[in-house]
């Protein structure tokens, strides 16, 4: 097992690294003066020439990424030269409410989508299973940012039950958690149709395995059965999905954040996109690209601590 | 007769999703064909007076911040949705293709680079790297296909590799390299219409990602100029002013809903028919 | 003393497209106390059937059409479900055909065997004593570092011993073995089945066992019952059986078992034909378009005929075939 955590953390950051270099290569090799990409366009002609000079903008792209990575390691993400602070702050202060959008939105997906899809499966072909696999491949395929404006417009603007922007009174757990729950159910909706219909494929397969049966035989009561042994198995597709669907959630909590006006790196990276803020936008970036190769890394690990099949690679 | 009731289409039609899924399709595909003979108005006709009118007999869908007949739009949107759609998947499903067969069957060194490369690229959240390349690209129908191109095609290129590298082995493959076939010809004339099968599902089920992302870009300011009615663009003006009127929300979401609805049913449907492992589990 | 088991009139359907599958027809056989009862038959014969039909454990479209099931006089058709659980894992118990499927793949063998014993009261670490004592017995080496591996970590042959463990681990009346050494190679068949014997002596259970491999049948089994094609159409003490076969069948059988062969041959022997639809299956004989000695008498359906007083077989030629 931990042979095989520090092969895959490895290929994390190696794919971190060449992620965001590629990306770095593209944005200072584009024509065009590089200062003014870096800079942005208010910059002045004195911080032009002091920036070229300190941050070696004429050295081959090799050093330059070089340069970029020994700042990142130092913890410098760069400087919001509009606001005047250091990228690291705005980033940080933003990614809470982005992993706690994230999370909340994964956390009722796969609970509610997990139980749909073992009781799909228990209760196979009844009418419970057939009405829930429509409603599954529904959800999946209605978008999520449209999602996100129909509750918008019915839940919070026509019948008021939920707020309409914001995330909340620092501080007051209660606040927080009240202004979450719109915009998580939006971004959770596709999932929870994902994951039962994968956990009810998985479990009926399982369910006709022959350690199954062997259980049975042995007298196991058949809710043990199906609820413990099977969906113990049957889970780890969803685990492998959620993990690797981290990375549509994140464009969903893009669209979830611009449209409930919540702070977070989604409404980061869109505000400093239009404020052609570039080191902003890149220090946002390079943290929602760590964050999201980082959960689908953890994903990962827990498949393999959960299934001991997979870490024979 | 009895023999149609066998082939795909004669299965397809017995399923009602499938066939539901095709009357929408055909529906759009309908409206975008003739966009203009069935809209009442102009697209582009703004009538400042009605601006923000219900639904009435007038105006099918209501009107949009600037007086614009918001069905009219949303029939031209239908246009640029397919557009984009047929586009951005026939580039990056050949683009996938190509490189996933190359992958599966060639050098094991290269089935490692390209690996590399098609997780690397799973690593941008889709709308995160359109924003980032939005910064930087000028604002335009080509910048949204070069989006989707860039973050679908290693979808393609996997799926297409794991079949190929299962065909690799096939008893058949050894049978052709016993007789000295070139792994060109291999490629192209054995393993190409065995990989087809799965591209085209999954051909399927991405051009409803494609139509979506191309909404989402619009939606938020980086997609199509403004001015174009593409369906993301209504809900943009939509969002606007949710609090003047819901209407152009309303309206506007119900077209990318039934699409992408009727496309995702397709893709089940056709999933379900072409993969007989699936059929028995029913 | 009543019999551990018996079966009478075992009819079993399967609910299909084509229609109903008779899978079991009339199937009767007993299983004496401390008795070993072989059965013997090709894929297709109904064996899975049969087993799955004594645990009450079978798929959604099977039916008992007819027919009764005892566990030392206890019915087990139509038994509460309560009542069978009760019964599975201790009155009878399972060793399956191939331990690599039968074992859950991501639990610890001790986890497994733990759950097993879940009707017991006493402590975990007392089952896990007794779990441990049970896998040094079917000889698995070092047994405590075996409650934490995975199956997948062991041989075919230990698994099949884990597999053993946990069968007999609650002593029960009746063991049901499914083709437990089909999976092995001929030196680990060997060990497993003198397991078996020495398990059966301390315990002093009813087997029900199940192959294909005559030798492994005569060499274990006191008694065995012919199954083909959904019938049981002969039964006897298996000397009897295998050296006076009275159905033209378990003749065929013997005949073409490749380790009588003395020998050398192009082709190994077969028996000509299919086995029947058994969606319809044909009037009278169910042997007949295969048997070489039919006649228009095998029309009409044999009944079991004795050919001495404890062996009798399906065959209106029986009593005069086995001399």
């Amino acid at each position: 097992m931990l042979q095989y955590t520090f092969q895959r953390v490895l290929l994390a950051l190696a794919i971190i690294v060449v992620a965001i270099s590629a990306l770095f290569t593209i944005m200072i090799t584009l024509p065009g003066d590089p200062t003014t990409v870096l800079l942005g366009p208010r910059a002045t002609p004195e911080l032009r020439a002091a920036f070229r000079a300190n941050m070696g903008l004429d050295d081959p792209v090799l050093v330059q990424i070089a340069n970029f990575w020994g700042r990142v390691l130092r913890g410098d993400l760069g400087t919001d030269y509009n606001r005047n602070r250091p990228v690291a702050e705005a980033v940080f202060s933003a990614l809470p409410h982005t992993m706690a959008l994230v999370f909340g939105a994964i956390f009722w997906s796969a609970t509610l989508g997990i139980l749909l899809g073992a009781f799909s499966a228990d209760n196979r072909n009844s009418w419970l299973d057939r009405v829930s696999g429509i409603l599954s491949v529904g959800f999946i395929a209605a978008p999520s940012f449209v999602v996100a404006l129909y509750s918008l417009l019915l839940f919070s603007v026509t019948l008021r039950w939920f707020p309409t922007i914001g995330a909340g009174e620092p501080g007051d757990l209660g606040s927080r958690l009240y202004h979450l729950a719109l915009p998580s159910f939006a971004i959770g909706l596709a999932w929870v149709g994902y994951v039962a219909r994968i956990v009810r494929a998985s479990m009926l397969e399982t369910l006709g395995e022959n350690y199954i049966r062997t259980a049975r035989a042995f007298g196991l009561s058949r809710r043990k059965v199906i609820y413990n042994y099977a969906l113990r198995v049957a889970i780890l597709p969803a685990v492998q999905v959620l993990g690797v669907g981290i990375g549509g959630m994140l464009s969903s909590a893009v669209f979830a954040e611009i449209v409930f006006s919540r702070p977070g790196i989604g409404s980061l990276i869109y505000d400093s996109v239009s404020g052609r803020n570039y080191p902003v936008v890149m220090g946002s970036m390079l943290v929602a690209i760590g964050f999201f190769v980082t959960c689908a890394l953890i994903a990962d690990l827990v498949n393999a601590a959960l299934d001991p099949r997979q870490r024979v690679k | 007769m009895g023999h149609f009731k066998h082939t795909l289409l004669g299965r397809l039609l017995a399923d009602p999703m499938a066939v539901f899924a095709m009357l929408i399709i055909s529906g759009l595909v309908l409206v975008a064909l003739f966009a203009d003979a069935i809209s009442p108005h102009n697209y582009a006709e703004m009538n400042l007076v009605d601006r923000f009118a219900p639904p009435s007999s007038t105006y099918w869908l209501g009107t949009d911040n600037l007086g614009r007949d918001t069905f009219s739009r949303l029939a031209q949107g239908s246009r640029i949705a397919l557009y984009v759609a047929l586009v951005a998947v026939s580039i990056s499903g050949t683009i996938g293709l190509i490189l996933g067969m190359i992958a599966g069957f060639g050098p094991r060194w290269l089935d490692n680079v390209l690996l590399f490369i098609f997780d690397t690229l799973r690593a941008y959240p889709t709308i995160i790297l359109a924003l980032a390349l939005a910064a930087l690209l000028p604002r335009g129908l080509s910048t949204v296909i070069i989006v989707v191109v860039i973050t679908s095609f290693s979808e393609y290129g996997r799926v297409v590799r794991t079949q190929t590298l299962s065909l690799k082995n096939a008893e058949f493959i050894l049978a052709e390299r016993a007789m000295g076939a070139s792994s060109a010809r291999i490629v192209f004339h054995h393993i190409l219409p065995n990989v087809l099968g799965p591209f085209f599902i999954l051909a399927a089920m991405n051009l409803p990602v494609v139509i979506t992302i191309e909404a989402g870009m619009s939606f938020l300011g980086i997609g199509v100029p403004p001015g174009t009615p593409s369906w993301g663009a209504t809900l943009k003006d939509g969002f606007d002013f949710i609090r003047t009127t819901p209407w152009i929300i309303v309206a506007g979401g119900l077209p990318l809903i039934l699409v992408t609805l009727g496309f995702t049913f397709l893709g089940e449907a056709l999933r379900d028919q072409l993969d007989p492992k699936l059929r028995k589990s029913r | 003393m009543s019999d551990t088991l018996n079966v009478e009139g075992l009819t079993v359907h399967y609910a299909t497209q084509e229609g109903a599958l008779q899978a079991l027809r009339d199937v009767a056989l007993d299983v004496p106390p401390g008795q070993i009862v072989g059965i013997v038959g090709e894929s297709g014969c109904g064996k899975s059937t049969l087993i799955n039909a004594l645990l009450q454990l079978m798929p959604e479209n099977a039916t008992i059409a007819a027919g009764a099931i005892r566990l030392e006089g206890e019915e087990l058709v139509g038994a509460s479900q309560r009542r069978l659980r009760n019964m599975r894992g201790r009155d009878i118990a399972v060793i399956f055909q191939d331990p690599m499927t039968s074992l859950n793949p991501v639990l610890t063998i001790g986890r497994q065997m733990l759950d097993i014993q879940y009707r017991e009261t006493r402590s975990r670490a007392e089952k896990l004593r007794r779990a441990t004592e049970m896998l040094g017995r079917v000889g698995l080496p070092d047994p405590d570092a075996k409650l934490n591996a995975y199956p997948h970590e062991l041989s075919g042959g230990q698994r099949q011993r884990v597999a053993i463990a946990m069968a007999v681990l609650m002593r029960p009346k009746l063991l049901i073995a499914d083709e437990p050494t089909t999976a092995l190679d001929a030196t680990l068949e060997v060990q497993i089945i003198e397991l078996l014997k020495e398990l059966q002596q301390e315990i002093g259970c009813a087997i029900l066992f199940i192959s294909h491999h005559l030798g492994v049948i005569a060499e274990l089994c006191h008694r065995v019952v012919v199954m083909y094609a959904g019938e049981a159409i002969e039964e006897g003490p298996v000397a009897d059986v295998f050296l006076r076969p009275s159905h033209p069948y378990t003749a065929k059988l013997i005949e073409c078992d490749p380790g009588r062969m003395k020998t050398k041959a192009a082709l190994l022997p077969s028996i000509p034909g299919d086995l029947p639809d058994l969606t319809a299956p044909p009037e009278g004989c169910i042997f007949r378009a295969r048997c070489d000695k039919a006649t228009d008498l095998c029309r009409t359906k044999p009944m079991p005929v004795a050919v001495t007083g404890a062996h009798w077989a399906r065959c209106h030629f029986a009593a005069g075939a086995g001399a």
